[in-house]
């Protein structure tokens, strides 16, 4: 009888060790190998500085409050509150304690592209690399490159103050495993116009816009088939508006309108871009018009909402 | 007869003006964005010089400048201690803040004024206007405005 139960818990225990390792091995943090990023040669850094702006990295990581040349410090500290607790962003100069200085191309890259950070731990995703890691190589090569020439900051960033169980960092494997991936967010047809193909790069990757007009679930992963379909606002009050062309309001927009919004900060009936969109635009007002018009020329395109 | 045909038009059309400033009371959303529309016509007539939809007109220029300067001047009155509620699309930091406030809209007014003291003699100089002016407008709604749908 006792040697029943002995070996029924050893069964349990194997079981529960096997699942584990098994759980582990499908949720622990998965680097690109240093391989992957070892033959990209030297950074084009004027494209590093498109990538940068398309990114908005400012919009976080600047020094809260800052304007003008002083917010190319990246010093971070900004306190993000959302529904799992208060995230403060960190320090991504150039510094070699405080920020990045000292990390390699790898590293870098496999926390925007992966989660990963250089400990190998997982990254938040309020970090928002569920959308980076839609973004080719070179321009997070060209990225990197550009971040190394701004100014250094020694500012350290609080940790975040996140409640049990989001304070645990293993758990994120599980949000990866439901959430993350690098596929199209919207399947568009292969013989798609290449402005259209390149608004998708530009919306999906490094601009990140979903991750602010998509609506989330619970566990702070997009709600499904609702891409860009306008959410609440994370930061308080109001809403993040729909931006697809069932839009209410910027479904009645041309292309015209939306490249003229995001170049200009002017809505068509002359209104201005507000709230956190008043940076988002003041940063995309840096690229090139064509690259404007393919981001429009995609909004056009993705399934109304 | 026909002087008083046209008195009764200009009575007609008084009588509705007053109406529509009736309706939008004060401290109001429709108040608050009657005025912001005005700031956004003035804005499109500018553009549209800017842009060469239309030719230059310093005539137009003027007007569109004075009133936003003017409609700048006017506009935190609508924000007065006892109006906080009500205006879904007003942040409460306006009236946390309200110095700051008050200074941005001034800003705006100054900065039309100084345009407006010396005019821009063409298209491009219209255009330039519009991006001194306009990072007032998006600076102000960064922080005041909050976007309902």
């Amino acid at each position: 009888m006792v040697r029943r139960f002995v070996r029924f818990l050893l069964c349990l225990v194997g079981v529960v060790v096997i699942g584990g390792a098994a759980v582990y091995f499908i949720t622990a943090p998965n680097a690109l190998p240093e391989s992957h990023w070892a033959n990209l040669g030297e950074p084009d850094l004027k494209n590093g500085e498109m990538v940068f702006w398309t990114g908005g990295c400012v919009g976080c990581h600047a020094t809260p409050g800052s304007e003008g040349d002083a917010k190319l410090t990246l010093s971070g500290g900004l306190a993000l509150k959302s529904p799992f607790g208060t995230f403060h962003v960190p320090n991504i100069s150039p510094d070699e304690k405080a920020g990045i200085g000292t990390w390699t191309l790898a590293q870098f890259g496999n926390a925007m592209k992966r989660g990963v950070a250089p400990n190998g731990q997982h990254l938040y995703p309020s970090f928002p690399y569920n959308s980076y890691a839609r973004m080719s190589d070179k321009d997070v090569n060209d990225l990197f490159g550009f971040l190394k020439t701004l100014p250094k900051s020694t500012n350290v960033s609080p940790s975040h103050e996140l409640p049990f169980p989001y304070n645990i960092r293993l758990a994120l494997g599980g949000w990866k495993f439901l959430y993350f991936n690098d596929e199209p967010r919207v399947a568009l047809a292969a013989n798609v116009d290449d402005r259209i193909k390149r608004g998708q790069y530009l919306v999906e990757g490094a601009g990140h816009c979903g991750e602010c007009h998509t609506p989330r679930d619970r566990l702070g992963g997009f709600e499904a088939g609702k891409w860009l379909a306008g959410a609440p606002n994370p930061e308080g009050k109001g809403r993040i508006p729909n931006i697809t062309p069932g839009a209410k309001t910027v479904g009645s927009w041309s292309e015209e309108d939306i490249a003229n919004y995001l170049e200009t900060g002017f809505t068509p009936d002359f209104d201005s871009a507000g709230g956190s969109m008043a940076d988002v635009q003041r940063n995309l007002a840096h690229l090139p018009k064509p690259e404007l018009e393919a981001i429009a020329a995609y909004l056009k395109a993705v399934p109304k909402q | 007869m026909r002087v008083r045909a046209i008195t009764a038009a200009v009575l007609i059309a008084g009588l509705g003006a007053v109406g529509v400033a009736i309706a939008a009371e004060e401290g109001t959303h429709d108040a608050r964005s009657a005025l912001m529309k005005k700031v956004g016509g003035a804005a499109g007539a500018m553009t549209a010089i800017a842009k060469g939809e239309k030719p230059y007109d310093a005539e137009a220029v003027k007007v569109a400048l004075t009133t936003i300067s003017e409609t700048a001047k006017v506009f935190p009155d609508q924000f007065k201690p006892g109006t906080e509620t009500g205006d879904k699309a007003a942040s409460p930091k306006i009236w946390e803040d309200h110095a700051d406030f008050k200074a941005r809209a001034d800003k705006l007014s100054a900065d039309a004024e100084k345009v407006l003291a010396q005019l821009p003699a063409d298209a491009a100089g219209v255009g330039g206007a519009l991006k001194t002016l306009g990072g007032n407008c998006g600076g102000c709604h960064e922080k005041y405005r909050i976007k309902t749908e």
